[in-house]
């Protein structure tokens, strides 16, 4: 539970991963079932693909306002972030 | 009011027999008198006579059209700009949209009026409201039952005329299930026919925004104004791809009796769809027993999986709720930790599980095998049949707080997961009442249809609602 919580980036409480862990393992009892299910001769359909359009300038009704207003922290209308190294 | 319809409306806007504007107070009057108890709507607009001018001034100018001056309701986790957009969620209380979805785009063109957002489990996680940061909805019914969910602001609102339409999102059932609880019609429409551009993302495979209404001919009304390509979503279906438009009249109806008789579906719902299958047969279409799997499991696998991704970008630093920590990482803990209800963190931790080395081939691999083969079954079963018949929810209603144990409202989803998974369209329809302790509670039933054909689905659901009268007792709401 405390290595998921670490990749997910999510802090819990003691309290917390104890109810989580009990209703994860049930849950995930149920899900198993999956292993159950048969599908012979069935290859994932995994497309990845690119959606292009043409290279030219379209108008988008975004406001730039309400985008950088709602930055926690900025500078110069730059989004400002704790030091990452 | 209660007997009012979009079409009734508009031709009396079109008389002249009322403004939208003075529509769009009758409907503010309401939302005023009972939203306090039902919880329907988390904001109402201030700028909803602004709105109304501009209808209005289209019916004079002569561009009406027949959603012109229509009070909407929108759920929380669609954009409209300007204006906040929470999705349920404490972490974007203060979020406001920065642009507007594509289906905003479309109801301004036509001068609908949008009156507020409404009530979901927060990011669309859950089947009752009862996930949402900010209360629960009451079923408008009996309120103290839940309203549905993930869209149950939105059905619960329609319900008891706090807004002539609303938009939901389904994802595996939030826009069907609430729509059952609270006795109106909801749409799910094909996978990829209303852009999903400006709709907060839960499980971009399944997510599809839906109409919730009072009748299907509403549905159908609201269903033409929002759909269509879109270049902001790259899985939108083009508007000219060839459909099957053969035998445009339904004739076979599929039932997967096995599914239906399974433990855990309660006996006054299975005794109501029996006698919805009964009234069919007598208006001359053939019931055939069909095969369908119970998909929950491989539902929940992919939904945990989508659900942990797309929820990773809320990071607290670019919008929404920001705790400060003494380095970068604790504040993406913190912002994250406090931000997320419940059962969104625990659905993070589980997509994190099935996705994770190890455990993905076993899980999230295998569930997308499934669904390439549940597919192919599909277009056998459609091969067969015109269209499948279910109950909406294999159970009524339940009362707040009822239901503790996470799971337990996941297998509420039995029916309705199935579409989503193939992504055909589905509509659920008001099939009567069933008295629970002295209270009137409605159901749904539901029907799919292949890919891209509502227009089955609009055609049953007319030919239903006329039967419905006279069979079982229609459920719309006398409030």
């Amino acid at each position: 539970m405390e290595n998921l919580a670490a990749l997910a980036r999510i802090e819990l409480t003691e309290g917390e991963k104890k109810d989580l862990l009990s209703d994860m393992d049930s849950i995930l009892g149920y899900v198993k079932q999956i292993e159950n299910m048969k599908v012979e001769n069935t290859e994932s359909e995994y497309k990845v693909y690119n959606v292009w359009r043409e290279d030219t300038v379209e108008v988008r009704e975004f406001s730039k306002e309400l985008i950088t207003g709602q930055f926690s922290e900025a500078q110069d209308r730059f989004l400002k972030v704790k030091k990452i190294l | 009011m209660k007997n009012l319809t979009i079409e009734k409306a508009h031709a009396a806007l079109q008389k002249g027999e009322y403004t939208c504007r003075e529509l769009s107070e009758a409907y503010l009057a309401v939302i005023k008198e009972k939203n306090k108890e039902l919880n329907a709507y988390l904001e109402v607009y201030d700028d909803v006579l602004d709105q109304a001018k501009v209808a209005d001034e289209k019916f004079k100018s002569g561009n009406a059209t027949t959603l012109t001056g229509i009070p909407f309701a929108i759920k929380d986790n669609i954009l409209f700009k300007g204006h906040i957009a929470s999705a349920g969620s404490k972490i974007l209380e203060n979020y406001t949209a920065s642009y507007d979805a594509f289906v905003i785009r479309k109801l301004k063109a036509v001068g609908a009026v949008i009156l507020g957002r409404t009530n979901m489990d927060e990011f669309a996680l859950g089947g009752s409201t009862e996930n949402s940061a900010y209360g629960v909805t009451k079923n408008p019914h009996d309120t103290q039952r839940v309203s549905g969910g993930t869209s149950g602001g939105s059905a619960a609102g329609v319900a008891s005329n706090l807004a002539l339409g609303a938009l939901g999102s389904d994802t595996g059932g939030s826009v069907r299930q609430p729509s059952a609880f609270c006795g109106v019609v909801g749409l799910k429409p094909t996978y990829g026919k209303v852009s999903r551009s400006g709709l907060m993302a839960s499980t971009s495979s399944f997510d599809v925004i839906g109409p919730i209404a009072k009748t299907v001919e509403d549905a159908e009304i609201i269903f033409d104004a929002i759909n269509g390509q879109d270049v902001l979503d790259s899985t939108s279906i083009p508007e000219n791809l060839e459909l099957r438009k053969y035998n445009l009249k339904p004739k076979i109806i599929g039932v997967p009796y096995d599914l239906i008789n399974q433990e855990g579906i309660d006996p006054k719902v299975k005794d109501n769809f029996e006698k919805v299958v009964k009234n069919l047969e007598n208006l001359g279409y053939e019931i055939k027993n069909i095969k369908l799997i119970n998909c929950i499991a491989l539902y929940y696998i992919i939904n945990f999986a989508e659900v942990s991704t797309n929820l990773a970008r809320f990071d607290g630093l670019r919008y929404g709720m920001h705790k400060d920590g003494k380095n970068l990482l604790e504040d993406y803990l913190l912002s994250k930790g406090l931000g997320f209800g419940k059962e969104t963190r625990r659905r993070i931790l589980l997509g994190t599980y099935v996705l994770s080395a190890g455990y993905y081939d076993a899980y999230y691999g295998k569930a997308q095998k499934a669904r390439v083969a549940l597919k192919k079954d599909f277009v056998k079963i459609f091969s067969e049949v015109d269209l499948i018949l279910t109950p909406t929810s294999p159970i009524p209603p339940w009362k707040i707080g009822e239901k503790s144990d996470p799971l337990s409202v996941y297998l509420a989803d039995l029916f309705t997961v199935i579409a989503n998974i193939v992504g055909v369209p589905a509509i659920s329809i008001p099939s009567g009442f069933i008295e629970e302790k002295g209270v009137k509670l409605p159901l749904g039933i539901q029907f799919m249809a292949s890919h891209g054909r509502e227009d089955l689905l609009f055609e049953i659901g007319k030919k239903f609602e006329e039967i419905a009268p006279k069979a079982l007792s229609k459920p719309y709401l006398g409030l």
